[in-house]
């Protein structure tokens, strides 16, 4: 049971041409936004198995969007594609034509769920904002929120998370990093382990990133008064995995980076980087880094 | 006035036909536009002039490609003579016969008023070409460039070619060569890099401008683009988290400059970045909005110990940069400045 428990399902679900699997390949298989062009429609469910922190294993169900699929998936496969669902991720085109219609399917989907799998999390992610003026994206999202928040409270899951996301900037890393975080079980360890490891290294701040995706796991900070960036952690995500794409040229990937004497970035365990922004850069490297080995065994 | 215009001679004219996107090239360049953006840009009908400082004064003059054909007049005598270097970019996925013509009669002007003069080509929009159909357009146009020139007489001008897109590097890295051949002090530079690659282990190094990642120089190596390309993406990453965590703890209007300096002894960007098959990126701000970047392979030999022979090195070619340019009149522009702090 306990190696059941590590195994997570997600659903991802939309209707056509949403942009399902271009997030899939950007965040698990380290496409770039431009790669995604060429990727084909989804025949059927997809499956990827993706090894997550060691430990946990997603199981992600990229559903096809089409008509004929997602019929199929209410009345035949039902029983099949929503049983012992963790997470269902549903994607909304902004520049759908039809709205009612897609709304329509999330229903479906969640009455689906209501019925096999009722305590599963749910997340709707607006996908493709960057076709919408910068001006009109909040007041988009507003009204898109509040009427899909209204349908899904009408089915019994009354906390919907929701994100506006696009495949050319950051805001897909802050999705994906939240939807994966809600699944991670010792969370509270590795705060705490943070904070201890933040006063010794009197750092600014310090992010775990899981290594092969990069997506934020945790942070030091949760609210202190500092003026920083709120966009960083997906800002950072994107940096690095820029740089990893960029250091796979070179026939390798990355093992440390130093910033300035004051940010270090490193490996910490196998399946981990951490980020560590120290607040003086006076301290010699040697000490810093001999720290950040001592660190590894806490974090396994 | 003679000083002057040997000074002045680092200013690049570039021409082309209307819609072979010469614009696109200056904005993406030199402002950092995405490549995308540039779909949607105006008409030029207007000569522009643009002023970029690295190591030397660069102008670069967009010339609207409207008119038809080149008409010589008195204005165009005195622009040909102050120019540095001719950039005709060639729309590669367009009828380019006409360009041809064009460039040949604007090469005989200019060859005429200016012998000295730079001709570079940039056979540009190459992203949508195959590879086999890259080549063949580069051979095609060699050769009726060359037959337009003899026949005109002028057989024995230099031209450069270069294949250019914007949606990858290969602008930077034409624009790097172009540019440096307007650096007179180029050969110190290189012989400098050169003793600084004999004496640490760098594999390769270049000589970056921070704002446009085009080099000015690089040791006397032949050039890996996969090796430019690595770098040019190691200075973006650089400034990018550099950027990100900028101390910002004092309550006054430019807090930067104050804690910064007290931060970092000159002020100066550093970052060094291990890879797991050993070899080292390195990237350490020189003067004038340029950084050095180095791939560094220790070998055998610890990193510590090898970083710190670098880093030494590197101190000293550094010097030697301020002590070449320290009679230059140019002050660094606020467009420079403004990126870095």
């Amino acid at each position: 049971m306990s190696s059941n428990n590590n195994r997570k399902k997600l659903l991802l679900m939309g209707r056509s041409g949403s942009g399902k699997s271009s997030m899939r390949s950007i965040i698990f298989s380290n496409y770039s936004a431009f790669d995604t062009r060429r990727l084909g429609a989804t025949i059927d469910v997809e499956h990827s198995h993706l090894r997550f922190l060691g430990n946990m294993t997603l199981n992600l169900w990229d559903c096809g969007g089409q008509d004929v699929f997602m019929e199929n998936y209410f009345s035949q496969q039902k029983d099949h594609i929503f049983q012992m669902v963790q997470v269902l991720i549903h994607v909304f085109d902004v520049e759908s034509q039809e709205v009612i219609k897609d709304i329509e399917i999330f229903t479906k989907a969640l009455n689906q769920l209501k019925k096999y799998s009722p305590d599963a999390k749910i997340f709707v992610l607006l996908h493709k904002m960057d076709l919408v003026q910068r001006d009109k994206r909040q007041e988009l999202f507003q009204i898109m929120m509040s009427k899909l928040q209204e349908t899904s409270a009408a089915y019994g899951f009354p906390d919907l998370v929701g994100f506006s996301t696009s495949i050319w900037d950051e805001s897909l890393y802050k999705a994906w990093s939240q939807i994966i975080c809600s699944l991670i079980p010792n969370m509270a360890t590795y705060q705490s382990n943070l904070k201890k490891l933040k006063a010794v290294m009197d750092a600014r701040e310090i992010i775990l990133f899981e290594r092969a995706t990069f997506l934020v796991i945790c942070s030091s900070n949760t609210a202190t008064g500092e003026l920083l960036d709120p966009k960083r952690f997906e800002k950072i995500s994107n940096i690095m995995k820029n740089f990893k794409q960029s250091s796979m040229k070179l026939k390798s990937s990355f093992k440390t980076l130093v910033l300035d004497n004051t940010i270090f970035v490193s490996e910490l365990s196998p399946n981990m980087m951490c980020f560590i922004v120290l607040n003086k850069s006076e301290s010699p490297q040697e000490l810093v880094l001999e720290n950040i080995k001592k660190v590894r065994v806490h974090f396994q | 006035m003679n000083a002057d215009d040997a000074s002045s001679k680092a200013t690049i004219l570039l021409m082309g036909l209307r819609r072979g996107g010469k614009s696109s090239i200056c904005k993406v360049v030199f402002h950092n536009m995405q490549p995308l953006d540039t779909l949607y840009l105006e008409s030029t009908s207007n000569p522009t002039m643009e002023h970029f400082s690295t190591l030397i004064d660069l102008a670069v003059m967009e010339l609207p490609g409207q008119l038809n054909y080149f008409e010589p007049n008195y204005d165009s005598e005195r622009l040909f003579k102050s120019v540095g270097a001719l950039v005709y970019v060639i729309d590669s996925q367009d009828e380019y016969m006409n360009a041809l013509t064009n460039f040949a009669i604007i090469v005989e002007y200019a060859y005429k008023v200016n012998p000295d003069i730079n001709i570079e080509v940039l056979i540009h929009k190459v992203d949508g070409l195959s590879e086999d159909f890259k080549v063949e357009t580069q051979r095609d146009i060699m050769q009726r460039t060359g037959e337009e020139l003899l026949e005109l007489g002028l057989d024995g001008v230099q031209v450069s070619f270069y294949l250019t897109s914007i949606f990858d590097h290969s602008i930077y890295e034409a624009f790097s060569r172009i540019v440096q051949k307007l650096i007179s002090e180029l050969p110190f530079l290189e012989n400098m890099l050169d003793n600084l690659v004999q004496h640490s282990k760098i594999e390769k190094c270049f000589l970056f401008d921070i704002n446009s990642k085009i080099y000015v120089s690089t040791d006397s190596s032949p050039v890996d683009i996969v090796m430019y390309e690595t770098c040019a993406e190691f200075v973006d990453v650089t400034i990018d988290l550099h950027d990100l965590y900028k101390i910002q703890n004092g309550p006054d209007a430019r807090p930067n400059e104050a804690s910064g300096a007290i931060a970092r002894p000159q002020g100066e960007v550093k970052s060094v970045s291990a890879l797991n098959n050993g070899v080292v990126i390195y990237l350490r701000q020189m003067i004038r909005g340029l950084a050095l970047v180095a791939l560094i392979r220790p070998d055998d030999t610890d990193v510590e110990s090898c970083l710190t022979v670098v880093d030494y090195n590197v101190d000293i070619f550094k010097k030697g940069l301020e002590q070449v340019w320290a009679h230059a009149r140019i002050e660094p522009s606020p467009s420079q400045a403004g990126r870095k702090s």
